[in-house]
């Protein structure tokens, strides 16, 4: 526990340093308003980055993620376009993003293929139904409502409704992860499925739940995505799957499963969040982002991989007796 | 009969071990034993579970490094820091369960890691099926040398195995129980093969619990006890009556703590439990209070059997009732339910969630319980894991604490606690001390005692013949995924016991 701690406060002090080396050659960075573009900028990653976490957790990946995303974010579009009410669009997307999710954990759980395999062919057919519904066209913003595009944006209590949603969020499922048996029993199926199994608590149940969170905040983020950009078409979010796993990574959460935090998923969002928004200001092309990017992700990994103490070797029981 | 070293036809041996002791953290796996291997001869390796078998052949194997003793090959003084310096010295094994490729075919495994290369220093396929083919032909075999491993028996990887063994000129050979796997027609074949190996001048160390395969194909023997050798001589000489003598023979230098319980009704009721490949027609009942024994050697199907009862198996036939209630176990979740806990062997794979507190352990079947609402409550699960560890008597700093960072004997402890912490009526403990400290051990015995004297009824599988004695009110011995044996009161001696795990028959009453 301690070295998670330390850890997070690691990591903190790392996104510090950050902005206090940005903050050098360009003060404007950290003006609190531009602090407040950057948070929400990175709300989506954030949001993404939560879902995954879970997944990772559990000792699984999902890589449809992103694929998942675009397919609700059109789907939120075109019932826009429809006339479909607002609330009622949010709660089908999130309800399509879970089904999506669920189609993944169904295959993990009932069919026992890995993660990574199944949602690596589930984000090709979801981007392929994309380009099913519409054609391959785009919706752009004038052809969606003003309230549609204007929910994100909207400005509450100094902040967009966009960062509302994402704090909210992350209290929850800080919540979930703390305080409910489901938080529990994905710590408990990702560090030692066995001894879960023996508890009483069903692996593949656990792994299909972290799936369908994950799934449910792709699809809320799809609609966040199009309505905030205001645009919808195949090709959003491309690639950004991989961008989700980085902030994981970067935020201690341990890809064998088992192990991490909500702050630290936060905070490893967050450091990819700044480094996306300050390179550009500071004059850093985008080939040296992705190499920044990278950089930090081996760090992150390589700095975990130091950290962990072996702890006293226990004994083995099956290397001493026949 | 006892400490032959000389050898009887003049023969040198070519491997020798010398006071080698190998110890663990709380156990001396390996206390001063010796051994000698003789070319041409098969010493048979005879002791009980936890005797030190199979730690002296991954000493032999270079996979563990002695702490103290001397490894003589051909008289002089030898190391083996890594298997390949074992393998270079003509040592090889075939395990349990033999370490082979299945993608690979019957040529590639025997050659893999040591294949004959062409001038330009790629694999020579040719020659390699050449060799394969002669090697094969040596040993009576009609396998094919392009075969894939995956579509062959287990009798037929055990002669891919063996062909490695040649293939490297092995001087050694080590068949650590190769017939637990076989059918009779199998095992006569392997007895021609050893025999073909005995021509060709290896010395084989043959370890087995079966008296008759031993008696049939050994020459020499060698009986270890908890990690110590007791002695070796020639199978022309030896009786059965002797080598089980030795095997057992020790005073029960432990106190139990086992204190008469009030054994009352039927709790658990088994009847005609099957399951299609680990056990047969186990029927068993278990009394309020009773503590019951499961004897009998490793692979006999106790650990199968305790698993299918607590619903991570299920078994094919057979009924299961609790209270005089049939219950159905499907999952370990209804298992909880109906009052059955399972605390398991291996306690780092199915046993402590490392990295989870020790609290968080404890609750981890009892979150139903410890929450309201579908929230948890950390009040509630603290009070309820000081509740059990402290009865428990665990030491750790706090509660709080990384369960992966206690020793042991402590995580033993967090994994009863934890089962304890559920209220059963029935708590199966698998090897309940298997590889922890005396301290700890102690502790474990006087709960278990203190427990069924409470009136939970409890099943014990243990392969330590002194615990099975010490602490059980009666015995069931399993051989081979059977019923060998039930004994209680009289009948309740080491000889007994071991004799029926090894199928060798009972002796009612008093024995030696």
């Amino acid at each position: 526990m301690n070295a998670l701690k330390s850890r997070e406060a690691i990591l903190a002090l790392a996104i510090l340093a950050l902005l206090a080396a940005i903050a050098s050659r360009f003060p404007a960075f950290v003006a609190p308003a531009n602090l407040v573009r950057v948070l929400n900028d990175t709300s989506p990653l954030i949001l993404l980055a939560m879902g995954q976490m879970i997944v990772i957790m559990t000792k699984c990946i999902d890589l449809s993620i992103a694929a998942n995303l675009a397919l609700c974010g059109m789907i939120a579009a075109l019932m826009n376009g429809a006339g479909v009410p607002l609330p009622l669009i949010l709660v089908a997307v999130i309800a399509i993003g879970g089904a999506l999710g669920a189609v993944n954990g169904l295959l993990v759980w009932k069919l026992g293929i890995p993660s990574i395999v199944v949602t690596l062919g589930t984000m090709t057919i979801f981007r392929g139904s994309i380009f099913l519904l519409t054609g391959g066209a785009w919706i752009n913003a004038h052809q969606m409502s003003e309230g549609f595009k204007a929910l994100p944006r909207a400005m509450l209590l100094g902040l967009p409704v966009m960062t509302w949603i994402m704090l909210a969020l992350v209290a929850a499922i800080g919540l979930m992860m703390t305080r409910t048996p489901l938080g529990r029993a994905f710590l408990a199926v990702g560090g030692n499925p066995h001894a879960a199994v023996y508890a009483g608590i069903s692996v593949g149940r656990t792994q299909f739940a972290a799936f369908v969170l994950a799934g449910a905040l792709a699809g809320l983020v799809g609609y966040l995505w199009v309505a905030r950009y205001a645009v919808a078409y195949v090709d959003i979010a491309g690639g950004f799957e991989l961008d989700v796993v980085a902030a994981c990574v970067i935020g201690g959460i341990a890809i064998a499963g088992g192990a991490g935090t909500v702050a630290g998923a936060v905070m490893g969002a967050l450091f990819l969040g700044i480094v996306k928004n300050a390179l550009p200001v500071v004059g850093i092309s985008p080939f040296w982002q992705m190499a920044i990017s990278g950089a930090a992700i081996l760090a992150a990994i390589a700095f975990n991989a130091s950290r962990r103490t072996p702890g006293r070797i226990i004994l083995k029981p099956s290397e001493v007796t026949p | 009969m006892q400490a032959d070293h000389r050898p009887q036809d003049g023969a040198a041996p070519v491997l020798s071990l010398r006071g080698i002791v190998k110890s663990f953290p709380g156990v001396r796996a390996l206390d001063g034993v010796q051994l000698d291997l003789y070319p041409g001869q098969v010493t048979a390796l005879i002791g009980e579970n936890g005797a030190g078998k199979s730690t002296i052949v991954k000493v032999l194997t270079g996979i563990y490094q002695p702490d103290e003793g001397q490894i003589l090959v051909d008289g002089q003084p030898a190391t083996f820091p890594t298997a390949q310096a074992a393998g270079r010295a003509g040592v090889t094994a075939i395990h349990q369960e033999t370490v082979l490729f299945d993608e690979l075919t019957v040529a590639e495994n025997i050659f893999i890691g040591h294949a004959p290369r062409n001038r330009w220093g790629l694999i020579d396929r040719r020659a390699m099926r050449d060799r394969v083919g002669a090697i094969l032909r040596d040993i009576g075999s009609d396998l094919s040398p392009t075969a894939r491993l995956r579509d062959l028996g287990i009798a037929s990887r055990h002669m891919v195995a063996i062909a490695r063994a040649l293939s490297i000129d092995a001087r050694v050979v080590i068949m650590d129980e190769p017939t637990a796997a076989l059918s009779h027609k199998e095992i006569q074949e392997l007895y021609a093969l050893v025999e073909t190996l005995k021509r060709q001048n290896k010395a084989i160390l043959f370890i087995s619990h079966k008296f008759d395969e031993i008696f049939r194909i050994a020459d020499r023997w060698t009986v270890f006890r908890d990690g110590q050798f007791v002695g070796q001589g020639l199978m022309r000489d030896a009786t059965e009556a002797g080598l089980v003598q030795m095997m057992v023979g020790r005073a029960v230098d432990q106190i139990y703590p086992k204190r008469p319980a009030r054994i009352g009704e039927p709790i658990l009721t088994v009847a005609g439990y099957c399951h299609p490949t680990e056990f047969e027609d186990i029927t068993f009942t278990l009394r309020q209070g009773e503590i019951l024994g499961f004897y009998g050697l490793v692979g006999a199907g106790r650990s199968e059997l305790m698993q299918a009862l607590f619903g991570i198996t299920r078994p094919s036939k057979g009924a299961c009732k609790i209270d005089g209630k049939v219950r159905v176990i499907r999952s370990t979740a209804e298992a909880v339910d109906a009052g059955i806990v399972y605390v398991p062997e291996d306690r780092g794979r199915q046993g402590a969630v490392k990295g989870l507190p020790i609290f968080q352990n404890v609750t981890l079947p009892s979150l139903q319980r410890t929450g309201r609402g579908g929230f948890l409550r950390l009040a509630e699960e603290f009070a309820l894991a000081r509740e059990y560890t402290q009865r428990l008597d665990l030491r750790a700093a706090s509660l709080d604490q990384d369960v992966g960072l206690l020793s042991g004997g402590n995580q033993q402890k967090v994994v009863i606690a934890k089962w304890l912490a559920t209220r059963p009526r029935v708590i199966i403990l698998d090897e309940p001390t298997k590889g922890i400290d005396i301290g700890s051990k102690a502790a474990v015995h006087d709960f278990m005692s203190e427990l069924a004297a409470e009136g939970l009824s409890i099943i014990m599988v243990s392969s330590e013949i002194p615990e099975v004695l010490g602490m059980s009110d009666r015995v069931i011995v399993m051989r081979e995924g059977r019923i060998a044996a039930e004994c209680s009161g009289r009948e309740m001696t080491p000889e007994n016991l071991v004799r029926a795990a090894a199928g060798i028959g009972l002796t009612k009453g008093e024995a030696a």
